[in-house]
């Protein structure tokens, strides 16, 4: 028989198949699933309640951080609106014998960025999280699915998700990335040019030139972005990159079954000559730094380009007039210089080791703006030993930035660390949804570069600008 | 999860395109492991700038106090992945949500639990945004989920799709776990193949040496 030529998406989907439900929907099983603070103690209870036992504890995860404090010393009660959610997650874990890794944990963090770094994901595998970024693993070439409370809670009790088989797409990033010019850069112009609905119903593969070159923590951060594009998840291929980046890792398989498990990652690749159902090119060769000027991610532009003027057509004019209103900007004027009150790096999207080496090469030996509050915050707690192992924390410190404990912290304000009506804060984190960071707060989103940039000049800068001065 | 078969109620018009869930059940200041759900539902678009109450708007408009149907544009509850912004919407009494697309987790989570998600083509969204529209909340709407017809003031039955599966998880109100687990003996034989195929999936421990110091 003839052996059909097959996407990635599809040979992983197909090796988790468990069956076919009556009312149509795939079982497709889950080897990891992490949980988090802010959705696991409704399921915990739920599953309490309907006295169901966990399937398989040893397979799941719990992770404290999106309530958790970032103040330096921080305990449960720093926050005190995240402390009942931090115990129930913590009784939960305990009842149905789940490794929590808790406040204290020397390896806490945001789980997405946890679950690579420990090795707990692992390339072909099928990841869930209660949070849509939970595609941020396909960066190592798995399946990460983000998920409901009730959906977590099924997965708890099954340790299987329904689902009906999504869509697959492929992006082929053509070109190569200047200095300056990073994962989130490429994520943003693919929104801007494609928009925030392009991926519905779709897994997205990247592929191509940019995707290949990139290093994997930086693959990482463009899969974390996929959700804003509305899909269900998104990966790379894994290589020798990722099978480097994971060797050794705590929770990676050794010996005999690390040779197995390498054969095995190789053959995931699609196929040559296999058919996507949408298939789309963006170019990035002459990419310049990316930044969010509107109330969603598509609205984006390059760093030096002046604002997009208001279109004839009245529905996107609304639109557009809404995102101008709420971010305090004029249609057709420049970005560039435009004064900033707060910059904020962090978040499972821009807060690995690579990102914050890459902001702390910006900001090294010059001072944050007077006018700005500058904050970093790892995006786990081994990223910030790691970081502090460098003397990245003294550069930062140094400059002026609050360094902080790892957590979700200003992504989703979820902890209290929030901005203030009308403040313009430079994020590297992934929505900039009106009020996701505060009342009233306008985001702009845009890589570690340009983030640290703006600290240091008090307005928005072109990262570029500072790459000279740092050579 | 409760059945659902048919519904008549107020029909409330929210047309934005890409409504994202922070709008729809935005993270409140002061958190808590009980919410109220009700003072959550489109909590900053309900209000000022001063945090006062916007009487003028569509949601705190006297006709809008009892809603049964939500009806929205395109794209809408992208964003996270937050249930609460279903839960949010139940708790106003919004059983149906007729939009013109809805995001992939957000229309997920509407089927787990048991809030009829229906999108339209463009041309019978139009006419029944016009409808409510002009309806403005003194005439009801009726849903049938069994004939899968919306009728109403304004003009003819329109009729919609949903995919056989998902009609009849809600028609039966299936209890998702339970279905599931009727599939237990083949998640198990699952682990067992898995076991053989690919060890390390099916077993999660660290290395020894592996441990951070405290
Ligand atoms: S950092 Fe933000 S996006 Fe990432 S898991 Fe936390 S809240 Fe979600």
């Amino acid at each position: 028989m003839n052996q059909k030529q097959q996407t990635m998406f599809d040979k992983i989907w197909d090796a988790h198949f468990v069956a076919t439900r009556v009312d149509g929907r795939d079982l497709i099983y889950i080897d990891r699933h992490i949980l988090h603070d802010l959705h696991a103690p409704h399921a915990f209870e739920k599953l309490a309640a309907a006295t169901r036992a966990v399937r398989r504890p040893d397979l799941t995860f719990s992770m404290q951080d999106h309530t958790v404090a970032t103040k330096p010393g921080r305990d449960e009660n720093t926050n005190p609106d995240g402390a009942h959610f931090q115990r129930a997650m913590r009784e939960g874990s305990q009842r149905n014998n789940i490794r929590l890794f808790d406040l204290d944990d020397p390896e806490q963090g945001i789980s997405h960025v946890v679950a690579p770094e420990l090795g707990l994901v692992l390339p072909g595998s099928m990841h869930a999280v209660p949070d849509s970024h939970a595609c941020t693993v396909g960066g190592l070439g798995a399946i990460g699915l983000g998920c409901g409370t009730s959906e977590l809670e099924h997965i708890l009790a099954t340790q299987t998700i329904a689902l009906k088989r999504p869509k697959t797409m492929r992006i082929w990033l053509d070109g190569e990335l200047k200095p300056g010019v990073g994962a989130k850069d490429v994520s943003l112009k693919i929104i801007a040019v494609l928009g925030t609905a392009a991926g519905r119903g779709m897994a997205i593969e990247y592929a191509g030139p940019v995707a290949r070159a990139l290093p994997v923590e930086a693959r990482l951060t463009l899969c974390n972005m996929t959700i804003e594009m509305g899909a269900r998840s998104g990966f790379i291929a894994p290589d020798d990159s990722v099978f480097a980046y994971l060797a050794g890792r705590p929770y990676a398989p050794r010996g005999p079954e690390w040779d197995d498990a390498i054969t095995q990652w190789r053959a995931l690749a699609s196929d040559e000559g296999c058919v996507f159902d949408k298939d789309v090119r963006v170019d990035c060769s002459d990419l310049a730094p990316q930044i969010t000027w509107g109330t969603d991610q598509s609205q984006t532009i390059s760093v030096r380009d002046t604002l997009p003027i208001l279109p004839a057509d009245t529905e996107a004019r609304t639109k557009l007039e809404r995102a101008y209103a709420y971010m305090g900007l004029e249609p057709g004027t420049a970005l560039h210089g435009v004064k900033v009150d707060r910059v904020f790096i962090g978040s499972c999207t821009n807060a690995r080791l690579s990102d914050l080496r890459i902001a702390a090469g910006i900001v090294k030996g010059h001072r944050v703006h007077e006018s700005v509050v500058a904050m970093v915050v790892p995006g786990s707690t081994s990223v910030k030993r790691a970081a502090e192992r460098e003397g990245l924390d003294r550069v930062f410190k140094d400059a002026g930035f609050f360094w902080g404990e790892s957590g979700c912290s200003m992504c989703a304000g979820g902890n209290g660390d929030r901005g203030k009506p009308q403040e313009r804060v430079i994020s590297t984190t992934n929505r900039n949804f009106e009020g996701r960071q505060g009342k009233g707060v306008r985001t702009h989103l845009a890589g570690p570069e340009l983030a640290a940039a703006c600290a240091l000049a008090g307005y928005i800068a072109d990262p570029r600008d500072y790459l000279e001065t740092a050579r | 999860m409760k059945a659902f078969s048919r519904l008549t109620g107020i029909a409330v018009p929210f047309l934005e395109d890409d409504v994202n869930t922070d709008q729809i059940a935005p993270i409140p200041t002061k958190r808590s492991l009980k919410p109220d759900y009700r003072e959550m539902f489109f909590h900053r678009a309900r209000r000022h700038g001063d945090d006062t109450l916007n009487p003028g708007q569509v949601f705190n408009r006297p006709q809008f106090a009892s809603l049964a149907i939500l009806v929205a544009g395109r794209n809408f509850g992208c964003g996270s992945s937050r249930e609460g912004a279903v839960w949010t919407m139940q708790a106003m009494g919004i059983e149906c949500l007729i939009a013109r697309s809805i995001a992939d987790l957000y229309r997920e989570n509407c089927l787990q639990n048991g809030l009829l998600p229906i999108e339209l083509p463009d041309d019978l969204a139009s006419d029944i945004e016009r409808r409510v529209i002009e309806a403005d909340g003194r005439a009801p709407f009726s849903v049938d989920l069994t004939t899968q017809i919306i009728s109403g003031p304004g003009g003819a039955d329109v009729h919609f799709d949903i995919s056989a599966a998902d009609r009849m998880r809600l028609l039966e109100g299936l209890d998702d776990i339970g279905l599931s687990l009727k599939h237990a003996a083949a998640i198990a034989a699952f682990e067992h193949k898995m076991q053989q195929a690919s060890p390390w999936l099916q077993r999660a421990v660290r290395a020894p040496g592996t441990e951070p110091s405290r």
